[in-house]
């Protein structure tokens, strides 16, 4: 799915520049815990969560996140827009809460990329 | 159209000058005119230019009298004499008299504006003297942008080599390369920083996705544990060698009273503030030791944490050759 699809699925707001607008987003994640986001995802996948905070971005960039939803019409302070403008993450803003968003989002064919938890190997080497 | 030349240039406009348009400006008239041209005199019969343009394959030449410009005449121009069946008529009836020249040490922007204002296809360049030197057309000018750019791309592609070869190109009984950052207690806002740019030194150094990625959570996860736990800050090393990656960080305090139970998922000592953050879970150790090879951690309440990890690359993942450059211990 491309970013574009993704926003009007959602009725999302973009909320950075406009950049790479080609990458393909292979699934989602949802989460308020920067180290489950860490533990859980595998690359390319769209994140939503609660959380508008600078360390969403860096937590994005290390797991190479292909582009965060902010649930609930949250609205990040101007820090974390630039650095996102900066790595060019996408952010998107959606008026929907996480169960509501989850659930179109998988309707449309985005599978799950997190990994539940059952061994102990590193999940983050995907 | 709007006449822009006074107004300032804003930071949003500058944002939107591409690089086409950047180069416009760095290129010099001269850079990409034709320099070796054939110019005909006032006082030459028109037929005279009908040969000439077709066996040089050009569709307009300079009218020269005693070495100084007096025209220009143009295909255009023939085509009249043609229609009109007039060849044996002199340059001079047919040419056109009204002079608009460039100068060669001009940009070639210069150049682009009168082609914008002026319907005209060539313009005669003229050195500072007023002498011709040569001839500039929308051509010359494509060319010369497409060449420039070509060799700004191709030194890119030189550097890009070069850092994902460095390993290579350098000969030592054991070669590293160590990275150092600052990390301030308490810095939220720049919290993840020092770890963007050790990722994307990697990458730059040619790693794989797949190792930049295990190196960037594990040392973000550590990067953030030194702004949510240490007393004064601490600092983190990053040493790259062909076959292994290692990263340190070292603080002074207030050190882990039980490590054991620190590695424990779930476990954490992190506040309110912290965990609002989306931190302090008590995943980050457990965050880290999946993602590298080896882990230690050092720590005492009298001397602060030394923590230190490793991920050994496999032979096609190194940088550079292996085999022959980590042959630890020999002169």
């Amino acid at each position: 799915m491309k970013t574009q699809e993704l926003i009007e699925i959602i009725d999302g707001t973009l909320l950075t520049e406009e950049c790479d607008f080609s990458r393909e987003i292979k699934g989602g994640c949802g989460a308020d815990l920067m180290s489950d986001v860490l533990a859980s995802i595998q690359p390319n996948a769209i994140l939503l969560t609660g959380l508008c905070n600078p360390q969403v971005i860096r937590t994005a960039q290390m797991a190479d996140v292909a582009a965060i939803v902010f649930v609930r019409g949250k609205q990040p302070p101007l820090e974390t827009i630039s650095i996102a403008n900066d790595e060019c993450i996408p952010l998107i803003s959606s008026p929907y809460g996480t169960f509501e968003l989850c659930g179109r989002l998988y309707a449309a064919g985005l599978p799950s990329l997190e990994n539940p938890v059952v061994d102990g190997n590193c999940d983050c080497d995907e | 159209m709007t006449d822009n030349k006074n107004q300032p240039i804003t930071d949003a406009m500058a944002e939107n000058i591409t690089k086409v348009e950047e180069l416009a400006y760095e290129l010099l008239i001269n850079q990409v005119m034709t320099r070796d041209i054939s110019t005909v005199s006032p006082a030459d019969m028109m037929e005279f230019v009908a040969d000439l343009f077709r066996e040089k394959r050009i569709s307009g030449a300079p009218v020269l009298r005693d070495g100084t410009l007096v025209g220009i005449l143009s295909i255009e121009d023939l085509i009249r004499c043609l229609r009109a069946v007039d060849l044996s008529s002199p340059v001079e009836k047919y040419m056109s008299a009204r002079l608009i020249t460039v100068n060669e040490f001009d940009p070639v922007i210069e150049a682009l504006k009168t082609f914008v204002h002026n319907r005209v296809g060539r313009l005669p360049v003229l050195d500072g003297d007023k002498k011709l030197v040569g001839i500039i057309t929308k051509g010359d000018i494509t060319r010369g942008l497409l060449k420039k750019l070509t060799n700004e791309f191709q030194h890119e592609e030189i550097r890009v080599y070069r850092a994902s070869h460095l390993f290579e190109d350098i000969n030592s009984t054991r070669t590293s390369l160590v990275l150092r950052y600052n990390i301030k207690p308490r810095d939220f806002i720049h919290g993840g920083t020092a770890s963007s740019y050790i990722k994307r030194a990697l990458m730059r150094l040619g790693a794989s996705p797949q190792i930049a990625r295990r190196c960037g959570i594990a040392i973000y996860e550590a990067e953030m544990n030194l702004i949510i736990h240490s007393r004064n800050g601490g600092v983190i090393r990053v040493e790259i060698e062909p076959h292994q990656i290692t990263m340190e960080t070292i603080d002074d305090g207030p050190g882990i009273q039980d490590v054991d139970l620190a590695m424990k998922p779930g476990y954490s000592t992190a506040t309110e503030q912290v965990r609002e953050m989306g931190f302090g879970a008590g995943m980050g150790l457990a965050n880290m030791s999946r993602c590298v090879d080896q882990l230690k951690i050092d720590s005492s309440t009298e001397r602060g944490t030394r923590l230190k990890m490793k991920i050994y690359l496999k032979e096609q993942e190194s940088f550079g050759d292996i085999r022959g450059n980590h042959t630890e211990g020999t002169p």
